[in-house]
């Protein structure tokens, strides 16, 4: 036997117990970073630094009381109503022990909601009612008239056909350690129990910080679930494509370290664990075992044809060496190109996955020949029936090339016409799966009592306590008025209501005064004369600035598509703009969330153009042959677009997560086409071979092999599809679509063009003799 | 029988009243000692720029002018003037501090030309949106609050009490109160307020104390930080006198529409 080309082979059989000293090394001293991972539990993490909505948001939270909170709403037992005595008690003790929630500012609900009453000269501010129990049926009539129409409690802490009613606590977290949120989590369930053992009520929770700690929730929840399944289809594809389960058990032995290191690895990088983040070691796992199937195959293949363990282990290494290495390149080139998206968490998800991708390229080509040359394995003929079909199937197919493309052609157009039927909708509720408690409770928050989108604007009056000028009131009363007048909005929160009732209050109740102010002074001085009345924490510094010069106006907005709550927006600002020439954006975390797809898909258009070039570019060094380096772009790109297509038919919304799919998995999908076409060139020029019979050349040498890994990949992906987290969910869907049809493409189109091509330069060539004679 | 009753209920009505009035006696007498140091005072007048500063450092001020009369049986009187911003000019916040219960207060708005009363039991919301709360600046009254005293601790140089206050009113935005009291001249240096979940929610430093008459200790600033929200307010007081004639007549209702 000659060996000089596999020498490497050799060398790394004869220095075992160096090699694996060295890769003991390597995977401790990387795997030791994941001491630095924790949990992200903020979605803002979600956003870069520079998004400007999140900069918008950002400086709205500085200038004003931040909106995190807890929300605690009340579902009636069917046949009472939220107005009931026993409520409106649950509420009373709801309200004073919510205080008690780590870091919070303030707690809103009717109980305390501040009622201003005048007698004579008195101005009487006071909570709405104390002591449910004892109150008079006047006075629940009194307190039922003004929690179905002040329009700062409607729709927002309360509806008004009684459905419904919420306490809402703002927590301010100081931002220094991530179980903050957990801990107000924790607080708030407490709470709950103790309020609905008290009395006979339900509690649904809401509000950021729930959203805050689904993310975490939903990651455990992955981790949990999904890891363990991945790991048994692993196991079972393994073991009945090699039937040993030694070499099942060394492929475990191959990914477990791969994702270690790669973990590792983000914890070096500070990486905080989010949703995306966290599915790397599944997505891991599934590509990590693409390299072990590839070496295994070669190497039991060689033993059946009666060489020796080791010379089979050699004989893989040098045959699998390039190909792995070129997949895993082109692999982690797709990953990486997820840096080009706008959302941090996809940016962890690619570095994450490209190094856990190249650990198991180097855990494939030193640790596995090692584990397998510790132990004799006997070889099982398994697949011999898979490799006849396969043979088959490239006999037909070459026979059959021109209607094999035409079919293809017709069914690609078809599908990717479909892709315009994709809506893009980032419902960010709707990230999570109903089996989380926090979406089924906001689904019914969103249903009883209010929208569950809320939009800020800041209007400034670009002067010191220009607030209290009946000129800016004016205009923030028309845009408040102009709001309300739409159906999708459920509350406005605006200061002017409280000028308006403060005007008749100190004009003895007279509803003729339910109007804003006339003068700047009259205002100022009401505004002084509240502020004093107000008990601790329920202040305005949440609606007004320090210097009184601006404030928010909070639109509560229902259960709307992105694109609605977009136009909406635009509408807004307009209107804003044009019939009042203010200049307010809108802001907050509908707002974030509404552009993210659109930002991360125009960043993400420049990652998957340069991961085609660099891959291709990889392709075309490897093939040394340009004509079968742009007929690859073929098979490689079209499995995206169809993807989108498949999903545009049956799906038809698609989240931010989709814009990274077509660049992480074209780095996965090109792996069939280095595959085949390597394949199909050795068999043109080595064997000198025609196109149509290097073709079935290619396919049984590396169909069946194709099939497997597309087989397992496709689970990966599947599973991972699972995800309790839309973002995941989607992703993985995607892929998983992306994936097969590569496998499809790869075996039809691209032989088909082949033989196509093959045809067309013969013609031309035996043109170019005619002339030449 | 009825004897053993009589009895049972004074011994455990004892033990709730003790249960109530937590002071020790360190405290409440490091706190009548304050208190005492400070009488006779009669009446003050002083002007007072306050600052607010918001997260970013952003800053804005307004001038109030204040007047306080020294009560006799019931607490101090207290009247205050809004300068700037203009909107507020001319309006004036008067206050009868009461040993228990409510403050009495009252606000004179010049664009409405009334004088409306404050009927309200709140007093522990921002004075004028700052983070001083109206129980932060109000007079000070013994029963206001419980005492303990807690340890000796030295501060900016000085040798200090340090002596908790706990509110009795209900409805008071905080848990507990922490102050450093000079051993010398017992002057408050620093008040650190714990919120109803006894989290800290504001410190309060005195800063630049002088002394008046040779007897009344004022100091010049008073910063409050929000350690919650970031949120600052710098109260700078200027032109402090004493003893200048006012009497019980400039601090009613009525002289309250006259005040310039």
């Amino acid at each position: 036997m000659n060996f000089t080309k596999s020498s490497y082979g050799e060398m790394l059989l004869n220095n075992r117990i160096l090699a694996i000293i060295f890769l003991f090394l390597v995977t401790v001293g990387m795997s030791y970073g994941a001491k630095n991972l924790y949990f992200d539990n903020d979605y803002r993490a979600f956003f870069g630094k520079t998004n400007p909505q999140l900069e918008a948001f950002e400086r709205l939270q500085k200038t004003y009381t931040k909106i995190d909170n807890v929300q605690f709403a009340v579902e009636p037992d069917p046949g009472s109503d939220a107005s009931s005595v026993q409520i409106l008690a649950a509420i009373e003790e709801l309200t004073e022990l919510a205080w008690q929630i780590p870091y919070s500012l303030r707690v809103d609900s009717i109980s305390n909601y501040q009622h201003t009453e005048v007698d004579e000269d008195d101005l009487l501010v006071e909570d709405l009612y104390g002591y449910a129990e004892e109150l008079t049926e006047q006075e629940l009539k009194d307190i039922r008239a003004i929690i179905t129409t002040e329009p700062s409690i409607i729709g927002r802490i309360h509806d008004p056909a009684h459905r419904s009613t919420a306490v809402t606590a703002t927590v301010q977290l100081p931002g220094k350690d991530p179980m903050e949120v957990v801990e107000v989590v924790e607080a708030a369930r407490v709470l709950k129990e103790t309020i609905e053992r008290n009395h006979e009520v339900t509690l649904r929770l809401g509000g950021i910080a729930l959203f805050n700690n689904a993310f975490l929730e939903a990651s455990e929840n992955d981790m949990m679930t999904l890891m363990p399944a991945m790991y048994i289809v692993i196991l079972i594809v393994t073991y009945l494509l090699i039937r040993s389960i030694y070499a099942t058990a060394v492929v475990v032995l191959i990914i477990v370290p791969s994702i270690t290191v790669a973990m590792g690895f983000g914890g070096w990088i500070g990486v905080g664990l989010t949703p995306p983040s966290a599915s790397a070691p599944t997505v891991i796992t599934t590509l990590a075992v693409a390299d072990s199937i590839h070496f295994l195959v070669t190497m039991f293949q060689r033993m059946n044809a009666g060489h020796s363990q080791r010379d089979s282990i050699i004989y893989s290494l040098s045959v699998n060496g390039k190909p792995i290495f070129l997949t895993s390149i082109t692999t982690a080139v797709g990953f990486l190109s997820l840096n080009f998206s706008d959302s941090p968490p996809f940016h962890d998800l690619g570095n994450i996955t490209a190094a856990g991708v190249m650990a198991a390229w180097l855990f494939s080509i030193m640790l596995l020949p090692i584990l397998m040359s510790f132990v004799t394995v006997k070889p099982k003929e398994t697949l011999g029936a898979l490799n006849k079909c396969m043979a088959i199937i490239g006999e037909f197919i070459s026979s059959k090339y021109k209607a094999v493309l035409l079919v293809s052609m017709l069914v690609s157009v078809l599908i990717t016409a479909a892709i315009t039927r994709n809506e893009i909708n980032d419902d960010f509720l709707k990230y999570f799966d109903e089996d989380i408690t926090f979406r089924s409770d906001t689904d019914w928050i969103s249903q009883n009592l209010t929208g569950l989108n809320q939009i800020q604007f800041d209007m400034q009056s670009k002067m010191p306590n220009g607030i209290s000028e009946p000129q800016f009131l004016n205009k923030l009363e028309t845009f408040s008025n102009w709001a309300r007048n739409h159906e999708v909005v459920t509350n406005v929160q605006s200061i002017t209501d409280v000028f308006k009732r403060l005007n008749k209050d100190l004009n003895g109740g007279d509803e003729q005064f339910y109007k804003i102010p006339e003068s700047r002074e009259l205002s100022a001085q009401y505004l002084l004369l509240y502020e004093l009345s107000l008990p601790f924490g329920l202040d305005l510094n949440n609606q007004i600035d320090i210097d009184k010069s601006s404030t928010q106006v909070i639109v509560t907005i229902d259960d709307l598509t992105t694109n609605q709550i977009k136009a909406w927006i635009k509408e807004a600002e307009t209107f804003l703009e044009s019939e009042l020439g203010m200049d307010a954006v809108a802001a907050g975390p509908t707002v974030m969330f509404s552009y993210i797809a659109e930002r991360n898909i125009e960043g993400m258009l420049w990652g998957t153009l340069y991961a085609v070039l660099i891959i291709s570019g990889i392709i075309l060094i490897a093939l040394k042959d340009v004509r079968l380096g742009l007929l690859s772009l073929v098979p490689n790109l079209l499995p995206a677009a169809l993807a989108f297509g498949v999903w545009g038919l049956f799906v038809g919304q698609v989240n931010m997560a989709v814009a990274v799919v077509t660049g992480m998995a074209l780095g996965v999908i090109v792996d069939d086409s280095v595959h085949f076409l390597t394949k199909y060139q050795l068999a043109r020029k080595n064997e000198k071979l025609s196109a149509e019979r290097a073709v079935v050349s290619a396919f049984s040498g590396v169909g069946t092999a194709l099939l497997v890994t597309t087989i397992i990949l496709v689970a990966g992906f599947a599973i991972l599809a699972q995800s309790s987290f839309g973002l995941n969910s989607a992703m993985a869907s995607l892929t998983a679509i992306a994936l097969f049809m590569a496998l499809v493409a790869d075996l039809t189109i691209l032989p088909a063009l082949l033989i196509l091509l093959d045809r067309k330069m013969n013609k031309s060539n035996a043109q170019e003799n005619v002339v030449t004679a | 029988m009825k004897f053993m009753q009589i009895i049972i209920i004074a011994l455990i009505s004892c033990l709730f009243a003790a249960n109530v009035y937590a002071s020790d006696g360190r405290g409440l007498e490091i706190a009548t000692e304050l208190d005492v140091r400070d009488n006779g005072f009669g009446d003050t007048t002083s002007t007072m720029t306050m600052t607010l500063f918001d997260q970013y450092g952003n800053s804005t001020s307004r001038k109030i002018r204040n007047r306080t009369l020294e009560g006799t049986d019931e607490g101090d009187l207290s009247l205050v003037i809004f300068d700037t911003p203009a909107d507020v000019k001319g309006t004036a916040f008067l206050s009868h501090t009461k040993r228990s219960g409510s403050d009495d207060q009252w606000l004179y708005l010049p664009a409405l030309k009334r004088v409306k009363r404050i009927a309200s039991s709140n007093q522990a919301g921002p004075f004028m949106g700052s983070e001083f709360a109206y129980e932060d600046i109000s007079s000070q009254e013994l029963e206001k609050y419980t005492y303990k005293y807690l340890r000796n601790e030295a501060y900016n140089g000085l040798d200090c009490f340090v002596v908790e206050y706990d509110p009795v009113d209900r409805k008071s935005g905080y848990s507990k109160q922490i102050v450093w009291i000079d051993t010398k001249e017992y002057r408050s240096h620093k008040i650190e307020f714990y919120d109803r979940k006894e989290s800290l929610l504001k410190t309060l430093e005195y800063k630049g104390y002088s002394q008046y008459n040779d007897k009344f200790w004022r100091a010049d600033v008073l910063e409050m930080e929000n350690h919650q929200t970031g949120k600052r307010t710098v109260l700078e007081f200027d032109d402090w006198k004493f003893q200048t004639g006012l009497t019980a007549k400039d601090f009613n209702k009525k002289s309250l529409k006259k005040v310039r």
